[in-house]
């Protein structure tokens, strides 16, 4: 076996196209792919701890893919194509408040939101306004969004196709993950099941006919930024993973036809080895219950492949330039964890969304890493370290003992068990106890938070300049959605929610050419939601501290 | 006397961790704590306030919808003719602390406020207001 591994990982990797780079150090001395002992294991080999390529970032460097979103899809168009010329090679979309909760910018609730914490996209109008200009057979795409991801992302292939773009040349990720919004994000419209439906939808959708797309990144991230440990948050994330393979399932289609579309997405916080074991736990899990658990056979569906994004929860208000070293540290454990795409916070995010020269030093951090410090040359640098190996190990078996209480939950089933777990308060419970444990750290001074709770000097210092969102951007857009609706076609509107409303009330009917027909129709994300509100009902949380 | 405060999210906002850890915190220090959950209008959270019979009034803010949402809470308030303090935490950058002090807030208390902190601003407020 032992020979036998290497003999694998040396093949593949001699398969590998790798990148124009020398791979030695700065002195000239070369450098192998990877290193450790030949009795351990290698990336791009089951079970995949040490990454899921052979070859790593000597192929492929990760991509450097910014979040970006605010205003009038207008401005967020012009911020991507800056995104583009400053060497960014991914494009993410953040959409504002009203739009994540499926309400068009008129809605007496978006008073105040419009284009505050991200894009605000009611139509096809503001779709194509959106992506204006960019190849988007060429640049891929990812969509942070979730109650409504089924609705925008039709949205997005009516504009792409209107284009020219075939949706099967469409490569990118939809965020897609209901569940951790009940668990942590908390932007949810409709009840568990319902949602759950529309996720399978655009699994069997994407399944289908966009060979090319990834449909549900599962999230890490917001479950951590809400307070969880790393434990948890790689726990809680592997399992709503195992939930939606199960949903899947139940639909009829197989691990193997899904799980090679799942993506994954987790927090790089300040802890940095634990961080790094945490990726590599993660990926070893996840090819384990594949196999073992869901019979999947084909490698993709074992390979865990993630996006990563530098913690907010991290970053302070005061002395604010000292949050582009803790995000470049926290990016360095992405790199070294084996992340397959990265998104660095502006130093500014503690205080408003990053101003361009904010976000542009944030991606300036990533280049550094990727050209300058030579971290990129070898796969899991730190593979073979007693101490991340048995690190890697302990929270593996932690996020085990979790997986047993969810299956216990569901009574054997990994779905039903998280959806119990969202309805009894499980995961919310968690996480808000292990926020309150952490900040009372904090504040005994048990963990320091520099220019927080120690080396105070300089927090007077109030000069950096943060973006200003004006009023004038919620008018302007207010008026362009009452331009929509005034110049389009109102007897293709009344058809197409007429269809919505039927094939909703019927859970065997796949929505995705029913919302697509309607987003064609500049239906609005608000009009949409409104219908299918109609058959699914709309979700209350219960409330506590 | 034990001090009572509703603890508030309004608007679309979902970011709670916030709002349960102030909540915990100020709970842990004695005081009577009602949190009202989340997607909160300023005519609701005026409502439950003057309803629950409060000293203070604690708002959580991330969106960057405090310009607007905010002074919208106070005159809800004072339109019922309640003199309730209203006090707000969250992502709120520092030039806008004076226009919502100017608004009627009783206390703004910024990101990395630590827990003695906000118990101090929110006695203050319930002592003073």
């Amino acid at each position: 076996m032992t020979n036998d591994s290497y003999e694998i990982w040396h093949k593949a990797f001699e398969r590998s196209t790798l990148r124009d780079s020398t791979f030695a150090t700065m002195s000239g001395i070369e450098l192998n792919p990877v290193y450790g002992p030949h009795d351990g294991e290698f990336p791009g080999l089951f079970p995949y701890t040490r990454g899921p390529h052979a070859s790593m970032y000597r192929s492929k460097l990760w991509t450097m893919r910014m979040f970006a979103g605010f205003g009038l899809a207008t401005d967020t168009n012009e911020r991507f194509k800056e995104i583009i010329r400053s060497g960014g090679d991914g494009l993410s979309t953040a959409f504002d408040m009203p739009t994540l909760l499926g309400l068009d910018s008129d809605d007496v609730m978006a008073l105040g939101e419009v284009g505050r914490c991200g894009v605000a996209i009611d139509s096809l109008a503001d779709m194509t306004d959106l992506y204006a200009g960019i190849d988007l057979s060429r640049t891929t795409t990812s969509m942070t969004i979730n109650s409504p991801a089924a609705v925008i992302f039709a949205m997005f292939i009516a504009q792409a196709e209107a284009s020219g773009v075939p949706r099967a040349r469409l490569g990118g990720t939809l965020q897609n993950d209901i569940l951790k919004e009940y668990q942590a994000q908390k932007e949810f419209v409709f009840p568990p099941r319902p949602s759950m439906r529309l996720v399978r939808d655009t699994m069997a959708f994407t399944a289908s006919q966009m060979p090319k797309w990834n449909s549900i990144s599962v999230s890490g991230y917001h479950i951590r930024e809400a307070g969880s440990t790393a434990v948890e948050e790689l726990a809680f994330t592997l399992a709503n993973g195992f939930a939606y393979v199960e949903l899947a399932r139940g639909a009829g289609l197989e691990p193997d036809e899904v799980a090679p579309r799942l993506s994954f997405f987790f927090n790089a916080h300040i802890d940095f080895f634990e961080e790094i074991a945490k990726y590599r736990a993660a990926r070893q899990l996840w090819a384990t219950w594949m196999r073992d658990h869901y019979g999947a056979t084909n490698p993709k569906s074992h390979q865990l492949r993630f996006h990563t994004q530098t913690a907010g929860v991290s970053l302070t208000a005061t002395q604010p330039e000292v949050n582009i070293v803790r995000t470049a540290i926290e990016a360095l454990a992405g790199v070294l964890g084996g992340t397959q795409s990265l998104h660095t916070n502006s130093m500014d995010e503690a205080l408003a969304l990053p101003t361009e020269k904010a976000a542009r030093i944030a991606l300036r951090t990533q280049q550094v890493l990727a050209y300058e410090t030579g971290v990129a040359n070898v796969a899991d640098p730190l593979g073979g370290s007693d101490f991340v190996e048995s690190l890697t190990t302990e929270m593996a078996r932690q996020a085990e003992e979790i997986f047993a209480e969810v299956l216990a939950m569901g009574e054997g089933s990994m779905l039903e068990g998280v959806i119990n777990g969202i309805e009894s308060n499980y995961f919310q419970g968690k996480i808000a106890d292990s926020a309150y444990v952490l900040e009372r750290s904090f504040n005994k001074g048990l963990r320091v938070v520099v220019g927080a709770n120690r080396f105070l000097e300089g927090n007077e210092d109030t000069d950096l300049e943060t973006l200003l969102i004006t009023q004038s951007d919620e008018r302007k857009q207010v008026e362009r959605l009452a331009e929509v609706r005034r110049s389009r076609d109102d007897g293709a509107v009344r058809r197409s929610l007429k269809r919505l409303a039927t094939e909703a009330a019927d859970p065997e009917v796949n929505l995705m050419p029913a919302l697509i027909d309607a987003a064609a129709n500049y239906v609005t994300v608000g009009e949409t939601m409104a219908t299918l509100a109609g058959s699914f009902g709309r979700y209350v949380e219960s409330v506590s501290i | 006397m034990t001090i009572r405060v509703l603890v508030a999210k309004v608007g679309l906002d979902g970011h709670d961790r916030g709002i349960k850890v102030v909540a915990r915190t100020l709970r842990d220090a004695g005081m009577e704590v009602v949190y009202t959950g989340l997607f909160q209008t300023p005519e609701t959270v005026a409502v439950a306030a003057i309803q629950e019979d409060v000293d203070v009034v604690g708002l959580s803010m991330l969106s960057g919808a405090h310009l607007t949402l905010v002074p919208l809470v106070v005159q809800a308030l004072r339109a019922r003719g309640s003199d309730i303090p209203v006090v707000v935490g969250g992502i709120v950058p520092p030039s806008d602390v004076a226009v919502l002090m100017a608004a009627g807030v009783a206390g703004v208390l910024g990101p990395g406020a630590s827990g003695d902190s906000v118990i101090s601003t929110i006695t203050q407020a319930a002592t003073t207001g």
